[in-house]
């Protein structure tokens, strides 16, 4: 039987609560934090500013290096090792290459744009929370950026297309109660640009059919213009009162 | 198709915000144009004037231009002159030449003239395709500044805090009985008694953080007065 | 540098620090707990723009054979380069194990949280505790913030289950970490002669010498810690400790 009624009781293209705030580290020139559901990921953008080592440095423009990691308490179970392990590494490349479309960097040759994205607390959904805010932080910093980048999981669900997946559904056939503890499960982390709907990050882990992969890209490009609209109302918040 | 114009003046904008419709519109720096929209590329406010839409943006990394009056902080002697920081990714280069009109000859220490850790006031002369840059402190009010601290504020806010023909710094200066330089690369030189700077660089933090807002010169000449008033 | 002690120096003649602050005034502390559900406890510490974080993290490993009824504890403090433009990327900094070990130290010394009350099966299987503090934004006084903010974490942490022999963090015991004592590191700085609490970045930058004293309730020093190149008198550190006693006193009676 198909997972009818998600955990958490949420509609298919239900996103968790969110809340996104702004320049929430004073000292650089940009951040924000994006907390949706369990998963909270803070963002400081510096930049930009003098490039080490000198050999990375581009004479064309600017460079945009991002820096994602756990903080050691937010891992599901144990404790993270601090350190910039393998996953972390991968999903810094991950999301640089998200951010990078749409940065504008000509104006700062041999520069470097340095993205901080730090989780404090997670339930599944990482890289996406950490591209959203990051893309906040660096609009809130000044960087020229055609177009903002928001990013969400959505997944494949024994038979159901869902939007933001959570722990439990990324590992449903350890936590549902249906006797086949074999159902198909994919998780499958998006980014977009909310202007043109291209897509700009796409994994996958599982196993997903063809026609089901087309329906889950096009509920992800619909929950993302959503996230779109978190992020602008937090970026322009600071400028309310 | 009807040209439609979908924001306001002073209306806040962030990257990807459609700002117009149609081909009628003229864009300028902080956006683009995709097809028939054309498109925020920088948070800012929005300023329209008849069909040219222009972006004030509202945070801003510098970026150096010839003309520039700046602030700098000495950081290196070189061979023929000094290195200057200018709190970003580029330092500038003060040639012997142009730090002074007396001669200095060869093999005299450079650090009589300018030595490390001191702010100076200057103009840049030439920025090169890889932002090099070349300072100059002949010129007028071109100077050492002496004593007093470094500000860094947001480059994007520097118009608003020297004001409308420097009005706005005056205001605060006269009225904390402080000197205060602004520099155009986000750099604020500071200088007076120790309580009445806290004021001024309240102050400019202050104008920093409400530049977006109207009636801010009221509003700062109506603090100022109950800050000095309530002060010693 | 010299330029700004010179300038920072001249305002402290007259007790006006940077920010209007007078030399012995703290910034507004605040204590929030919770701030992470994946932790086993946790808090977050304001003090004025400074902003840190910590975690408590437990599991279940052998005992030391020396030491077969006592469990672990170990404070961890990871300057990340997010927090401030002067941290780089890469291994930890000299700064970044100072503060870890004056933080580590103060609680350990203290007996804050004694090893036997971590004790499952003497030999066999013990708790073993493990507080990282992580800093979200360098306003000055990495150092006190990350002591108070170990201390409020550990205060507020729940055991895990278990399960098999092992932590099982699905569930979420009632049973909570006890803490015999509250130690509060406060560090006073000298700049020329004033000794001056909580500090600005810029203050730290032209610092001359520093003393973290570690205090528990009753006013009993439980670690110290000089850094700073230049020297102390006798009455200096006897002053500085009678500034860190009255401080820590303030920042205890916010721990809830």
């Amino acid at each position: 039987m198909a997972y009818t009624k998600r955990f958490d009781g949420r509609a298919i293209d239900e996103t968790r609560p969110m809340v996104a705030k702004v320049g929430v580290v004073p000292r650089a020139d940009g951040s924000a934090m994006l907390k949706i559901g369990g998963t909270t990921a803070i963002v400081a953008v510096y930049g930009p500013r003098e490039m080490h080592p000198k050999f990375m440095q581009n004479p064309r423009g600017g460079v945009l290096r991002c820096h994602y990691n756990m903080m050691p308490f937010s891992g599901h179970g144990e404790r993270v090792r601090p350190g910039q392990n393998r996953r972390a590494k991968e999903i810094s490349r991950v999301i640089e290459n998200a951010l990078r479309p749409v940065v504008d960097l000509s104006a700062f040759p041999n520069a470097v744009v340095d993205v901080f994205i730090e989780l404090s607390e997670t339930d599944a959904g990482t890289r996406c929370a950490g591209v959203t805010a990051a893309a906040m932080a660096l609009a809130d910093a000044g960087i020229d950026m055609k177009d903002l980048v928001a990013a969400v999981a959505v997944g494949f669900v024994d038979d159901r297309v869902v939007a933001d997946l959570t722990y439990n559904e990324e590992h449903y056939n350890d936590y549902s109660d249906i006797e086949d503890k074999d159902r198909p499960v994919a998780d499958i982390p998006i980014a977009m640009l909310p202007t043109t709907g291209e897509i700009v990050l796409l994994q996958m882990d599982g196993k997903v059919k063809r026609e089901h992969l087309k329906a889950a890209l096009e509920l992800g490009q619909k929950v993302c213009r959503d996230i779109n609209e978190v992020q602008r109302r937090a970026l322009k918040e600071k400028y309310q009162e | 198709m009807t040209d439609t114009l979908l924001v306001k003046d002073k209306d806040v904008v962030v990257p990807g915000e459609t700002l117009a419709q149609g081909m009628s519109f003229v864009p300028s720096t902080g956006m683009y144009r995709d097809g028939e929209n054309i498109i925020a590329a920088k948070i800012g406010l929005v300023s329209v004037e008849g069909k040219v839409i222009k972006i004030v943006p509202l945070a801003d990394p510098y970026v150096p231009k010839v003309g520039d009056i700046v602030i700098g902080e000495v950081n290196d002697v070189l061979f023929s002159g000094w290195r200057v920081g200018l709190k970003g990714p580029y330092s500038a280069v003060l040639g012997v030449k142009d730090a002074t009109s007396d001669f200095i000859g060869r093999g005299v220490d450079l650090t009589q003239y300018f030595a490390l850790g001191e702010y100076v006031l200057c103009k840049i002369i030439n920025v090169t395709s890889q932002k090099l840059i070349d300072i100059t402190l002949r010129g007028q009010g071109l100077r050492k500044l002496n004593g007093g601290r470094l500000l860094a504020v947001n480059p994007a806010k520097v118009p608003r805090i020297i004001g409308r023909e420097g009005t706005m710094t005056k205001m605060i200066q006269d009225a904390t009985k402080t000197e205060i330089v602004v520099g155009q690369n986000g750099v604020v030189w500071l200088n007076g008694d120790p309580h009445n700077e806290v004021i001024a660089t309240a102050a400019i933090r202050m104008v920093e953080q409400n530049a977006h807002k109207s009636g801010l010169t009221q509003t700062m000449k109506t603090w100022l007065d109950e800050q000095v008033k309530g002060g010693r | 540098m010299e330029l700004l002690k010179e300038h920072i120096l001249r305002g402290l003649d007259k007790n006006v620090r940077l920010d209007g602050r007078k030399l012995t005034d703290y910034r507004p502390v605040s204590i929030d707990y919770d701030i992470s559900r994946s932790a086993e406890g946790s808090a977050r510490v304001r003090v004025g723009q400074t902003e840190i974080l910590s975690g408590v993290k437990m599991s279940i490993a052998e005992p030391y054979p020396d030491t077969p009824d006592k469990g672990n504890l170990m404070v961890n403090a990871e300057l990340i380069p997010l927090s401030s433009p002067e941290f780089e990327v890469g291994p930890p900094s000299d700064w970044s194990i100072e503060v870890a070990r004056i933080t580590d130290r103060g609680i350990r010394e203290s007996g804050a949280l004694e090893p036997k009350t971590l004790c499952i099966t003497p030999g066999k299987a013990v708790w073993s505790v493990m507080v990282d503090v992580i800093p979200v934004n360098d306003a000055g006084n990495l150092l006190d913030a990350a002591g108070l903010a170990a201390v409020a974490a550990l205060s507020h942490a729940n055991f895990p289950g278990v399960k098999d022999g092992k932590a099982d963090y699905e569930t979420r015991t009632e049973k909570r970490l006890t803490l015999s004592s509250t130690p509060i590191p406060v560090t006073v700085w000298k700049i020329g002669r004033h000794l001056l609490v909580d500090p600005l970045p810029e203050e730290e930058m032209v610092v001359d010498a520093r003393l973290t004293i570690t205090t528990t309730a009753d006013g009993t020093i439980v670690a110290l810690q000089k850094g700073g190149e230049a020297s102390l008198t006798v009455s200096e550190v006897d002053e500085m400790v009678g500034i860190a006693q009255d401080v820590a006193g303030k920042m205890r009676s916010l721990l809830r």
